[in-house]
């Protein structure tokens, strides 16, 4: 139906884009007057006129429409007898007194079943039927009230231009929608859990074990069961597994990045230069699963092979494994950025080093990357907040178990894996084991936003210095 | 330490220096090229599979229809027993338990290739015809040398008398490799020799072709508010600092944001291309504004000054000058962008791409998986036929990839203007 619609309300624009053209040339023809714009404004004015209100109102309409057919048909259902304690049942019979409408429903019905499947039948024709008229008396009234200005040869690029601008505007505010949609749908699972779970127990707990939290109605815990998911859900072995295995990348990332964007920014010709950026540049192209692949069936193997020759235990989902891969994923990220960092460090303090007989590496060390040095590190810290975002490198190759520990051959946990593997399957809405995945993503998001905005600021503070 | 000594260490100190430098690139490039013969080097065989070439007597007694038969007729023909018939015939086992040994080097799909053949032709009745029926995932492994046979008995998935058959076939002649038919065109299966990324490969066109219409006008229409239009004010600052940060936000996030928003909120399909598809453009719109943004600002001032000395006013000079002059910039951010969004992952598992899905989506609202969600899907399978199948998949992702940069490279390097 909405696909009718929207190839209706296409027809229309399209029509009334070359009626207003034409429109217009006969009465600057037969009036003789000069029109305030060219003919094909006043037909982007119709179109506009013509689609933006209808469109929007389409949009608003499929937004609301099920919401409200579904809380008017319980509610019916409701008045007609039928007995559901919570929500989940709820959505279970209007599922299928949707299913027994569409015919697709095998099982009983009963009375109660098929006066609701009827009602639903009766609200879905009302809607349908109001969302088309509405529509179109919308498009008739814009047209006309546009239709009407045009005649009297309005200034219509101007209008068609503060139309547009609008748009344009709006557009833009998307980035902040999506912003505010994130913040929201963090906060309102993350309150719903910590209203169940102490925030402190939380934060400073040390077990994470959410399997233990079967609970289904968070209002109904009892004494013994709330001691229990007290301490089921400790956020400290998964900062620490979290940042362990992040360490453990900086210290493959850094110095690579770090020595390859010193040598791509002050030896290498341009040719090398040329050549071997974007090939550094295609290791943060590849997707991150195939790097997960990688290190859970090559590099953890053989890291296990190896401890196995040396007389080690070394566990195949080793953080030490997933640390490396993720360090090399990594790798381009640091020494792109501190490459152009450097790159932006004044010839004159080079010039000014090799005056006094320093030698090309001394002026590096002690001229050039002191002078970079809040660049770099703001590179650094861009590169740590993505390490901690990294989600599918430790889903394939960490484990899933939250072990405090500090042995890179053990296995360890991180906050993106547990958030995987809540969520995965099935999910019950309202059980704290779902909501503390939200608790979780609220976590990862203050984190990696806290370290880009040190890191922003850390790079425009040393831009401007230089500019 | 004399002068000249001490000139020397700090010689020696220059060249260590630059060694490092150039190791450090060495071993960046170094991992390139292991993670790619690695890949390569386990995927290349998935590309062909084994067959078993069989000869299939269509028996008028086993079959129940007649030569000529119509489509529907042979459709809801049995073809089991027909297939049991010819199989066994291909080794000559003595008993039923070697029989059941000798069906299960075939592959489940054995039925219906044969149906196939007789829906091409249907005059086979009481003819002899030689069919190349798929073999099992384990022959599979075994013919393309995957799968070491000198293990002891029990620790292989291939018993000792299924070896003799597979030499008894080879010797034969009656094994080989053809191109794999069903790695293209077959959704997922639980079955490795039937596995294929049909499904996912139409999941992911269908992702980013809405990931595409949604994000590309959007993205542009606001680089372009941003850099034309937008006055200078808290307001426009506020939208800045926003798009910079949404770029930089975890995946996953935006996995959590389309769950909340899009599945419980306004309940749009579970596991569809649909929901992936807004997912991913709303992870894509930052990083396609950002490119947007510097090609619209590399415009000199003086292509908009020209078009408004002549009377052009503000729109007309952006959109008739300026964007254009901007585009192949804005294109090829947005490829870039498109092809960050083919590969993610995580958003698409929490969104439930990772659902078993065999038919291959026909619209965008059907439940599907994608290419990188097949990967991960794939290399948890314990079966070593997937590891074939994972690695092809990721030859498949990874040269889509290398397509996507290379048109975008180009697109800038042919007709982006450089204003010096």
């Amino acid at each position: 139906m909405n696909i009718v619609l929207i190839f209706l309300i296409t027809i229309f624009s399209v029509s009334l884009f070359f009626y207003g053209k034409s429109k217009t040339k006969t009465i600057s023809i037969k009036d003789n007057i000069k029109l305030n714009a060219l003919p094909k404004f006043y037909g982007y004015y119709l179109v506009l006129w013509c689609s933006i209100p209808a469109l929007v109102f389409l949009l608003v309409w499929s937004l609301f429409e099920p919401v409200i057919i579904k809380s008017i048909i319980i509610e019916t259902a409701a008045n007609q007898g039928a007995i559901f304690s919570d929500k989940n049942e709820a959505n279970l019979i209007y599922e299928k007194i949707k299913a027994i409408h569409l015919g697709t429903y095998f099982g009983d019905i009963d009375s109660i079943l098929k006066e609701s499947a009827l009602a639903y039948a009766k609200f879905i024709n009302l809607f349908t039927n109001s969302k088309v008229v509405l529509i179109f008396g919308i498009i008739i009234a814009s047209v006309i009230y546009s239709l009407k200005k045009i005649k009297n040869n309005n200034k219509a690029r101007d209008d068609v231009e503060v139309i547009l601008k609008g748009l344009l505007f709006v557009s833009s505010l998307i980035a902040i929608l999506t912003t505010l949609g994130i913040i929201f749908s963090l906060l309102f699972e993350s309150i719903k859990f910590f209203s169940v779970i102490n925030i402190f127990d939380y934060l400073f707990g040390t077990n994470w074990s959410p399997q233990r939290a079967f609970v289904r109605d968070a209002s109904s815990i009892t004494a013994a069961e709330f001691e229990e998911l007290k301490d089921a859900f400790g956020f400290i072995p998964l900062i620490a597994g979290t940042s362990f295995i992040a360490f453990i990348a900086m210290l493959v990332a850094v110095p690579i990045g770090l020595f390859s964007g010193i040598y791509m920014a002050e030896y290498a010709s341009i040719k090398v230069r040329r050549i071997s950026k974007p090939i550094i540049e295609i290791l943060a192209g590849i997707p991150t699963v195939v790097y997960g692949f990688f290190a859970a069936l090559t590099v953890g193997p053989f890291f296990r092979q190896v401890g196995e020759n040396l007389g080690l235990t070394v566990s195949s989902e080793s953080a030490l494994a997933a640390g490396l891969i993720m360090g090399i994923m990594i790798i381009p990220y640091v020494s792109s950025l501190s490459d152009d960092v450097i790159n932006s460090v004044p010839q004159s303090l080079r010039d000014g080093s090799y005056a006094v007989g320093a030698t090309k590496s001394e002026t590096i060390k002690q001229v050039v990357i002191p002078a970079a040095l809040p660049g770099i590190i703001g590179s650094v810290l861009l590169a740590v907040s993505r390490a901690i975002g990294e989600t599918m490198i430790v889903v394939m190759a960490a484990g899933l178990a939250a072990n405090l520990t500090i042995n890179p051959l053990e296995s360890t946990t991180t906050i993106t894996t547990q958030i995987v593997m809540i969520l995965v399957g099935d999910q019950e809405f309202d059980s704290p084991k779902t909501q503390s995945a939200f608790a979780l993503g609220l976590t990862l998001f203050v984190a990696t936003l806290i370290l880009n905005y040190i890191a922003q600021r850390a790079v425009k503070k040393y831009r401007e210095k230089y500019d | 330490m004399t002068k000249e000594e001490r000139l020397k260490k700090r010689h020696r100190a220059e060249k260590r220096f630059r060694f490092y430098g150039l190791t450090s690139i060495f071993v960046a490039l170094l991992f390139v090229i292991i993670l790619v013969q690695n890949i390569f080097s386990k995927g290349s065989s998935a590309f062909k599979k084994t067959v078993i070439s069989t000869e299939v007597f269509f028996d008028q007694e086993l079959l129940e229809i007649q030569n000529g038969a119509s489509q529907e007729e042979i459709m809801e023909a049995d073809f089991y027993d027909i297939m049991i018939e010819n199989l066994i015939k291909a080794y000559p086992a003595k008993d039923r338990d070697e029989e059941d040994e000798l069906l299960k080097l075939f592959s489940g799909d054995a039925e219906i290739e044969i149906k196939k053949a007789f829906l091409n032709d249907n005059n086979l009745i009481g003819q002899t015809i030689t069919l190349d029926l798929t073999a099992s995932d384990d022959i599979d492994q075994l013919h393309k040398g995957n799968y070491p046979r000198d293990l002891p008995e029990e620790r292989r998935r291939i018993s000792d008398f299924q070896l003799v058959i597979y030499d008894y076939f080879v010797e034969n002649k009656k094994i080989s490799k053809n191109f794999n038919n069903y790695f293209f065109n077959n959704g997922d299966s639980r079955d490795p020799e039937l596995a294929g990324i049909g499904g996912a490969l139409v999941g992911s066109f269908y992702s980013i072709l809405i990931c595409l219409l949604l994000a590309f006008p959007v993205a542009v229409l606001a680089s372009i508010y941003l850099e034309e239009f937008a006055p200078k004010n808290k307001i426009t600052d506020f939208i800045e600092i926003n798009i910079n940060n949404l770029a930089a936000v975890p995946s996953i996030v935006y996995g959590l944001l389309a769950l909340q928003i899009l599945l419980a909120t306004i309940q749009l399909p579970r596991s569809t291309p649909l929901v992936a598809g807004i997912t991913l453009a709303l992870m894509t719109l930052p990083r396609i504004i950002i490119p947007c943004r510097a090609s619209l600002k590399a415009v000199p001032p003086s292509i908009r000054e020209g078009a408004l000395a002549v009377g052009a006013s503000k729109f007309q000079s952006v959109f008739h000058h300026v964007v254009p002059l901007a585009l192949p910039g804005t294109l090829s951010g947005t490829i870039i962008g498109l092809a960050q969004a083919l590969g993610e992952t995580a958003p698409l598992i929490l969104i439930g791409m990772v659902a078993f899905v065999v038919d291959i989506p026909s619209s965008p609202v059907d439940p599907s998986s994608s290419l990188p969600v097949q990967v991960y899907l794939w290399s948890e399978s314990a079966e070593r036929g997937f590891v074939e199948k994972t690695s092809a998949t990721i030859m498949m992702l990874l040269s889509f990839l290398i397509v996507m940069n290379f048109i975008a490279v180009y697109l800038r390097q042919k007709f982006e203007k450089r204003w010096n």
